[in-house]
């Protein structure tokens, strides 16, 4: 299996605000990934800086996808190599309808959705068709925000899929059908780096690899154990000093 | 500014080279517009004509510049063409036309909007209007779609509404209007009749230093319907044009009129318009009025609801680049019981352009249990643009309601990331948030013209900004 994104010594900042500060990730084609970690252990930051956020300086290290440096690249040109971000809290677009989004997104990543497919994506995220015609996030609910996310993702069928929390603010139902939507589209070349701070979402996808995250830092890394041991202890616990220490 | 003009050169801002029969151009002044009124024939029966625009022409003379609102002192009347009649003869479809002027028309996509949308349609080059199309349908209907010149000269309603709603003097350009005005449109629908596709006025500016004055009056009889949209473009020139219309509608009780504006005119356009409208018992009155182009555009449509029960809505965009000051609103005037206005302004502002929202809301004492909305957003691309509110309220009685929100925003960076981690690229993403900004404009139109003005959003931000 080849490597599909491969991150170096990463060190990132928000304004004067170092947040993260040396990581080192590398996710072969077809892997699972998780990440998790306490609150403002970081973990947002690093599916931005992938993804290419304007806002965030990245000050050391470098990202690769296939090979190929991507640390300065805009973020659509990222996006056209086939990285993808499910974001945590997608940002309201009022007046922008998301079958329009849809459409100009696959127009420019060259990819054409057939109506057959819109229709089976609909169905497996459980949503009217209608709910094409809202705006992109704009009076959603949170639940209904990640709905159009993993929407997106069905569609735009990423080679590396980012996905930011998407198991907050949705329940247990509407977990279960998400997830199973977005384990339809595993793969042997599609990737997925889920970001998480909860271990439920793990009853339902398996990871390869679970990395955790404290302090801008990957500070231990397992298999679903350690995914499952968290939930039962906790990080202060499994972690030990290095939780203390971040 | 260059880049931008470039693509607007490219797609409407061409020139074309076409012979004219008449030109009158120098500082206004009597021997002018006598001279227009014999070649409009408005000798005999019609010299009342000439004395209306004799008596504008003095109105013109009297009235200072407006002082309220942006400097238009870039505007000389010695250097305006007030009169440009192209050598062609009115022609009733696209093949009569000379192939030059058929070209330009064919360029701008008309005559296909025309085929596929539109039961009528006039092509207005310069001071005169070149070809009109009027379906069958629309005949069989007994709509009256034809010159004001011979409105004016064989329609007695159209004499009766004429200059009754913008009188000569309302304003310096009012006046200047009523003194040269050519073409443009006199529209009549029966009573009970509802029109049910769009007719349209398309207006090209071709000559350098053009004035183009057209008139418009369209009058909607008892419980009829009708919406009437106007295009238009000019080449890009170095020297300014100006356009000085002037618009009346006349809604009587139960009507329905929907008035839509594309504005796109090149930025070396004065476009200082005068549109104003009545709307008797139950009658609405919409204005959907967009400004992309223009130099300077001083435009604030206005509805005076004259009978009990009547509605305005007026939705105004406008977006103000480089170079651009847009100063637009609206008036909504409620003079009866019951009547109900709802204004939507929206604007943007970017590369150090300039929107302005200048609005009246005024309820009179007779206007009891009244209502009135007026929503301002103003959307900054960035910090070198500029935007300001000026709204005025004038309420006369205590049973009326007026609501008014105002609200600056500037472009979100994060809107910004957000459509570009999905492949956009900065020009793309931009057009979607400015096209969606606008959205509550652009879900009104007509679906052909809502696909023309995102492209012309598009083609604003990839020329101008970045």
């Amino acid at each position: 299996m080849s490597t599909l994104l491969k991150i170096q010594n990463l060190h990132a900042k928000i304004g004067k605000l170092k947040i993260l500060n040396g990581i080192n990730l590398s996710i072969r084609a077809g892997e699972i990934h998780f990440i998790m970690g306490p609150n403002g252990s970081g973990k947002s930051t690093l599916a931005l800086t992938i993804m290419g956020d304007p806002r965030i300086k990245v000050t050391k290290g470098k990202i690769y996808f296939q090979n190929k440096n991507i640390t300065r690249l805009e973020p659509n040109e990222r996006a056209k190599l086939g990285i993808f971000l499910g974001f945590q809290n997608p940002i309201a677009i009022e007046g922008l309808f998301l079958a329009s989004l849809i459409n100009t997104s696959a127009n420019v990543l060259g990819k054409k959705i057939a109506d057959k497919e819109i229709d089976e994506a609909l169905r497996k995220i459980n949503l009217p068709k209608d709910f094409l015609y809202k705006d992109v996030n704009y009076n959603m609910s949170g639940g209904e925000k990640k709905k159009a996310e993993a929407l997106q993702l069905l569609l735009l069928k990423p080679r590396l899929a980012i996905l930011d929390e998407f198991d907050t603010g949705l329940d247990v139902d509407a977990l279960r059908t998400i997830s199973k939507a977005i384990k339809s589209l595993m793969n042997k070349y599609r990737s997925f780096l889920i970001i998480t701070h909860y271990s439920r979402i793990v009853d339902y996808i398996k990871p390869d690899k679970v990395h955790i995250m404290v302090g801008g830092k990957i500070v231990k890394e397992g298999n679903v154990k350690l995914a499952k041991n968290i939930e039962k202890y906790g990080y202060a616990k499994v972690l030990g000093e290095k939780y203390a220490e971040a | 500014m260059l880049k931008l003009n470039k693509k607007y050169r490219e797609k409407y801002g061409f020139r074309t080279k076409v012979g004219y029969d008449a030109i009158y151009e120098g500082y206004p002044n009597e021997e002018m517009v006598r001279a227009l009124s014999r070649e409009k024939g408005e000798v005999g029966e019609h010299e009342w004509i000439q004395k209306f625009r004799l008596k504008a022409l003095k109105y013109f003379l009297q009235k200072p510049m407006p002082s309220w609102g942006p400097d238009l002192s870039g505007i000389n009347f010695e250097n305006i063409i007030y009169y440009a009649r192209p050598e062609v003869n009115r022609a009733k479809t696209w093949e009569e036309l000379p192939k030059k002027i058929r070209e330009v028309y064919e360029r701008l996509n008309i005559p296909e909007v025309e085929k596929k949308y539109l039961l009528g349609l006039s092509a207005q080059f310069d001071s005169e209007i070149v070809l009109r199309r009027i379906k069958e349908e629309l005949k069989k209907l007994g709509v009256i779609f034809t010159d004001p010149e011979d409105g004016l000269k064989n329609h007695p309603i159209f004499r009766k509404w004429f200059g009754k709603i913008v009188p000569p003097n309302d304003n310096k350009f009012a006046a200047l209007n009523s003194a040269f005005f050519s073409g443009g449109s006199f529209i009549y629908v029966p009573p009970g009749v509802k029109v049910p596709y769009p007719l349209e006025t398309y207006f090209r500016i071709n000559i350098s230093r053009a004035g183009q004055f057209e008139r418009t009056l369209i009058i909607a009889d008892e419980g009829a319907e009708v919406t009437y949209v106007e295009g238009c473009t000019a080449p890009v020139y170095s020297k300014s044009s100006l356009h000085a219309a002037v618009v009346e509608i006349v809604a009587l009780p139960g009507a329905k009129v929907r008035y839509v504006t594309l504005q796109n005119w090149s930025k070396n356009v004065y476009n200082l318009v005068t549109k104003r409208s009545v709307a008797f018992e139950n009658a609405t009155i919409e204005w959907l009025d967009s400004n992309i182009g223009s130099k300077i555009t001083m435009k604030y449509p206005s509805v005076y609801m004259r009978g009990e029960n009547a509605k305005a809505e007026i939705i105004s965009v406008a977006y103000a680049g480089k170079g651009q000051i847009q100063d637009t609103g609206a008036k909504a005037v409620h003079l009866a019981k019951n009547t109900s206005s709802k204004i939507v302004a929206k604007s943007v502002s970017a590369e150090g352009g300039e929107a302005n929202y200048r609005g009246l809301i005024s309820i009179a004492k007779e206007a009891a249990r009244s209502k009135a909305v007026a929503k301002c957003d103003a959307l900054l691309i960035d910090e070198k643009s500029k935007t300001n509110t000026y709204p005025y309220t004038n309420v006369q009685n205590q049973e009326s309601s007026v609501a008014h929100e105002a609200f600056v925003g500037k472009l979100s960076q994060e809107k910004l990331f957000y459509l570009m981690s999905r492949g956009l690229d900065e020009d793309q993403a931009m057009s979607l948030i400015v096209s969606g900004f606008f959205s509550d404009f652009i879900r009104k139109l007509p679906l052909q013209y809502a696909i023309e003005f995102k492209r012309l959003i598009e083609l604003e931000i990839k020329g101008g900004v970045g």
